[in-house]
């Protein structure tokens, strides 16, 4: 065998071992997906359901007609945003899982803000709120960066903590200082006007702009992370913040930065929330939407840009559990079932990274 | 009944401490033990909700509500020991699978726990450590479960075990290098195998108390992140098991002050009462850290630590 | 109604029949739920449907529906206050053809229902909550109950078997609807003696088990021996004041079975007749109003039946006051009454009637009152 650029079967080696890595980020979480589902096909049979009618629902309440793609999408911005309040600061390893109370107090600034601007145009009052909703929620958590930096506070638990104290301020300051007294029997802050209100994006379902800003964060993160020195900085410090040190990185300004990131998104999902959804700031604002994202994260191994997949996945399940109710007579926990005992699979499959010949450019050498 | 006016804000506290603390101390001291061993079991909420469901559900069945701890302890473990078989495996996220063993056990606890929301179960009985006092207050807050003594007893048999007892070490070197384990011929996945178990059992017993005895009634709402926080304590009270008792008497107590106030008459900004438990932990924390020993009494091979 | 765990015939054979005939499931079948002639109705829930509370009332009305002819009912239980409330309704009307839909929970309405209303001209939207305004679209409507009536009965049978003149009441949020029950639960006991006092606590969640136990604990503490509530599921108050040696008057449904003994008797919604009677009212094209409120006389509400610790004194005062009720015009509210800030609510000579509009907007708690309103 010569050692040259061309590998066998014509593919030059080069290229091999671009797509073979990529191939294998597929293919295993892929196959995963599919044991996992059928692990918990056998949990439907001892159950004495049938998995094929299972399924074939969820195809259908999620993935088939545009309605249900619509009721799919539109469920994702805010696992996307949330998404990427854990993933952000856990390439420096750091375990952020308050992003909830981020999203709270995002949503508050951004009714608040646009309830102080009722007459003012959109291309005004839009980006205010945009940027006030940002700047809580990266204050909240880059506060977490913060005191884990200055004062090694850990911030696992300072985060969860500050989330419970948030979403404590968001309800005192919507039944008190910001309350519309009109809003009688569901305490909320003054309604949006009609102005500044984000609508649907003009793609024929109801899916509003949420979900391409979600995207696009995404985006920016993962060229953020994988294409400039910043992101490069932050993985190693993420690797080892000794290192780092020894190399001169500020290892501070980057745990503050990427928490506070962080957090600036998980405020835009409240940002969303509130002007997309509900047109004021309540307590409907907390729906766990925060905690769903550390699943996300995680699933998505921190890659911004699989989250967009994970999150789809997780809003089509999320998507058709109604229907499952209504047609199969299960529960509502059915799908609750099913995600954790999908993800256990897709997160045990991670060992196989590296393992598996197929995956390895010798594999297709020695066949040469 | 006697009218005990202001006193009632610290019996409340003091009832609530003995009452309300009793999950956050099981479910932190099977953390505790977890991570010491070096893993960390970030589903113990699952694990909590799970035990509650599971010990509702045998104690109605049974009539034994002791029956029904006992079911919620094999439940936790078994839990435990599936966690901690999974994370064995090389590459495999220890937080990620604690989260996704969250949502398995609240499912499978919504969905088997759909037909034990009516019923009622027999409650774990209290013993009744007020005899002395003549204040039906005083009696009603030290109106204490067996349970919360086992916890404290535990907290002081596992703050021995790991100060003086082959066990203690045992863990306590695989949870501090996964090498020096194995060069001692320790196996280290057998160690946070049981130890994650263990860990689970508790917070199974932790979920069991939830439903058996405070608020001593099964339904989807019942935890409101108590397993959640406290595997949170656990970090608060640095690894040692006498701090995750005191940290969850400081958590059950000050959750109290916000309904002990309202009860004396201290009403408006409700919501900022209810977040004491956090805003003390928070501030309790803060002060307690420090950038140079951030993460003293850590064991070396935490994942959330590293 | 004790489920069995194990594995039983039914299910085995079900197992095996998932195996087999899977293929043809019915469910997958287009229009499966509306054949022709019927009706499919939607009911959803924000709680689980048997919360011994606010869902289970709803679900038994939504258990009368299903038992007319030529009507399917489908159901969603744990539905959230978000988008998914609209997802949920589209998904109703999209694949199971569902023209009538209760969603039951205050929070669906703004701005959930009147989002989706105007895009479904055919669908009639029924929300409990009584919140539709001359604005709204018109193929929704907002219905509710004065149930304050209920907590004013609650009151008093709660006046009579109070021995500590101290009564409890374990609220979720200090709105409107809340409010008027705290005042009217007073006012009932007031009625059987002026000494009496009601000790309020939020717990500032409709559904927070622990919270709930603990504040019901801080009332006994404080000495109150009766202790009532509005949650949504009050199971946990129930079970805790029973534990505390106080009596229970009820809420949204009947709790008697969790505490016989110390139950007196509770304010329970009675959607059943309301709800068959709507349903048969569309089937038959005749119009529904949007606007609709009832009370004890019309069915709305009822009251569970009077607890084995009720006094014969308690019994004829409950009994005579219902039977004023029922006459239509009762005032709970009537001057003069101050409120628990000393501000004056109602002259002498003034009264809010059951149906006043101003009482669903009452932001006070009258005098007697322990607590505050925000």
């Amino acid at each position: 065998m010569n050692d040259t650029a061309t590998a066998s079967l014509g593919i030059p080696r080069p290229a091999l071992a671009k797509w073979l890595p990529r191939a294998e980020a597929v293919a295993i979480p892929l196959a995963a997906l599919i044991c996992g589902l059928v692990v918990f096909s056998l949990f439907l049979l001892t159950q004495g359901k049938s998995p094929i009618e299972f399924y074939a629902l969820i195809y259908k309440a999620g993935f088939s007609t545009a309605f249900s793609w619509q009721n799919t999408l539109s469920r994702v911005a805010p696992l996307l945003f949330a998404g990427l309040c854990v993933a952000l600061p856990a390439r420096l390893g750091l375990v952020v899982i308050g992003g909830e109370g981020a999203i709270a107090l995002g949503g508050l600034a951004a009714a608040v803000l646009g309830a102080s601007m009722a007459g003012a145009s959109p291309l005004i009052g839009l980006p205010i709120m945009f940027a006030g909703a940002a700047l809580v929620g990266g204050a909240w958590i880059g506060a977490v960066g913060w005191l884990r930096i200055r004062r090694g506070v850990n911030e696992t638990i300072a985060s969860l903590l500050m989330a419970y104290i948030a979403i404590a301020l968001m309800n005192h300051l919507v039944e008190g200082p910001f309350r519309d007294p009109a809003s009688l029997n569901k305490p909320s802050t003054a309604p949006l006007t009609d102005a500044l209100r984000v609508g649907d994006m003009p793609i024929g379902v109801e899916v509003h702009w949420g979900f391409a800003f979600g995207v696009l964060a995404c985006v920016i993160s993962w060229l953020l992370m994988d294409r400039t020195t910043l992101g490069f900085a932050a993985r190693i410090a993420g690797d080892n913040i000794r290192a780092a040190q020894v190399q001169g990185l500020p290892v501070g300004k980057l745990v503050i930065g990427f928490t506070a990131l962080g957090g600036a998104f998980a405020g835009l999902a409240g940002f969303f929330e509130v002007t997309a959804i509900h047109g004021a700031a309540n307590a409907s604002l907390v729906a766990g939407y925060g905690y769903t994202g550390i699943l996300v994260a995680f699933l998505a191994r921190h890659n911004p840009l699989a989250i967009i997949p994970v999150a789809t996945l997780l809003a089509g399940f999320e998507a058709s559990s109604g229907l499952i109710q209504r047609r199969m007579d299960l529960p509502d926990a059915t799908i609750l079932v099913m995600e954790g005992i999908v993800f256990v699979v897709i997160l045990l499959s991670e060992t196989l990274y590296g393992r598996l010949p197929v995956f390895n450019p010798r594999f297709w050498e020695t066949r040469a | 009944m006697t009218d005990i006016g202001l006193w009632g804000v610290p019996l409340a506290i003091l009832g609530g401490a003995i009452r309300v603390s009793t999950p956050f101390l099981f479910v932190s001291l099977g953390e505790c033990l977890t991570e010491r061993s070096g893993r960390i079991n970030l589903g113990l909420e699952g694990t909590l909700v799970f035990g509650a469901m599971t010990g509702y559900a045998v104690a109605y069945q049974s009539g034994s509500p002791w029956l029904g701890v006992l079911a919620a302890a094999l439940a936790g473990a078994v839990f435990g020991l599936f966690h901690g078989w999974i994370c064995k495996f090389r590459g495999v996220n220890d937080i990620a699978i604690g989260i996704a063993m969250m949502l398995l056990g609240m499912g499978l606890a919504f969905y088997f726990g759909k037909p034990f929301i009516q019923p009622v179960a027999p409650d774990l009985p209290a013993i009744p450590l007020g005899w002395w006092s003549d204040i039906p207050q005083v009696q009603a807050a030290l109106q204490v479960n067996a349970l919360f003594i086992v916890g404290g007893l535990l907290a002081l048999a596992l703050h021995w075990m790991f100060r003086a007892t082959r066990i203690g070490l045992t863990i306590r070197v695989v949870g501090d290098s996964t090498d020096a384990a194995r060069a001692i011929g320790l196996n280290p996945d057998t160690v946070r195998l049981l130890a994650t178990a263990a860990g689970g059992a508790l917070a199974g017993i932790g979920g069991a108390y939830l439903s058996l005895y405070y608020p001593g009634s099964w339904n989807e709402g019942i935890s409101s992140g108590q397993g959640l926080m406290a595997v949170a304590l656990v970090i608060f009270a640095r690894w040692n098991p006498i701090n995750c008792f005191w940290a969850a008497l400081l958590f059950g107590g000050a959750g109290a002050l916000g309904p002990a106030l309202q009860s004396v008459g201290v009403s408006s900004g409700y919501y900022l009462f209810f977040a004491a438990p956090y805003v003390l932990t928070l501030a309790l924390l803060i002060l307690t850290s420090s950038p140079d020993k951030a993460l003293h009494g850590a064991p070396g091979e935490l994942s959330i630590t590293k | 109604m004790k489920p069995s765990l194990s594995l039983t015939r039914r299910h085995f054979l079900g197992t095996a029949a998932a195996f087999g005939g899977a293929a043809v499931a019915p469910s997958l079948l287009p229009g499966q739920a509306h054949a022709a002639g019927s009706l499919t109705v939607g009911f959803i829930y924000v709680g689980p449907k048997d919360d011994f509370g606010y869902n289970q009332a709803h679900a038994e009305g939504a258990a009368a529906v299903k038992a007319m002819d030529g009507v399917t009912v489908i159901e969603e239980e744990n539905v959230p206050e978000t988008n998914d409330v609209q997802n949920t309704m589209q998904s109703m009307i999209n694949f199971d053809g569902a023209a009538l839909l209760f969603p039951t929970s205050f929070g669906y309405y703004n701005p959930h229902i009147l989002e989706l209303a105007p895009k479904f001209p055919d669908v009639r939207f029924e929300h409990c909550g009584g919140l539709w305004g001359a604005d709204d679209p018109k193929n929704a409507g907002s219905y509710f109950g004065y149930i304050g009536m209920g907590q004013y009965l609650n009151g008093i049978a709660a006046g009579h078997a109070t021995k500590s003149k101290k009564i409890g009441f374990v609220a979720a949020k200090p709105i409107p609807q809340v409010l008027n029950n705290i005042n009217s639960f007073l006012l009932g006991a007031r009625a059987v003696d002026p000494s009496i006092t009601c000790q309020v606590i939020f717990t500032g969640e409709w559904s927070l088990a622990v919270k709930e136990a603990e504040a019901t604990n801080a009332l006994a503490d404080q000495g109150c021996d009766v202790i009532t509530c509005h949650v949504d599921g009050p199971k946990v108050v129930a079970e805790t004041a029973a534990a505390r040696g106080a009596y229970i008057c009820g809420y949204h449904a009947d709790q008697s079975p969790l505490a016989p003994e110390m139950y007196l008797t509770g304010a329970e919604w009675n959607w059943a007749g309301v709800y068959t009677d709507m349903v048969t009212k569309f089937m038959a094209g005749e119009p529904i109003d949007n606007f609709v409120r009832g009370g004890l006389a019309d069915g709305f509400i009822k009251m569970s039946p009077l607890g084995p610790a009720v006094s014969d004194a308690a019994r004829n005062q409950f009994e005579a006051t219902k039977a004023e009720i029922m006459k239509g015009g009762f005032a709970a509210i009537k001057g003069p009454l101050k409120d628990n800030k000393g501000n004056m609510i109602a002259a002498e000579g003034e009264a809010f009637v059951e149906s006043d509009v101003a009482l669903e907007s009452m932001g006070y708690l009258v005098e007697g009152v322990i607590g505050s309103t925000s």
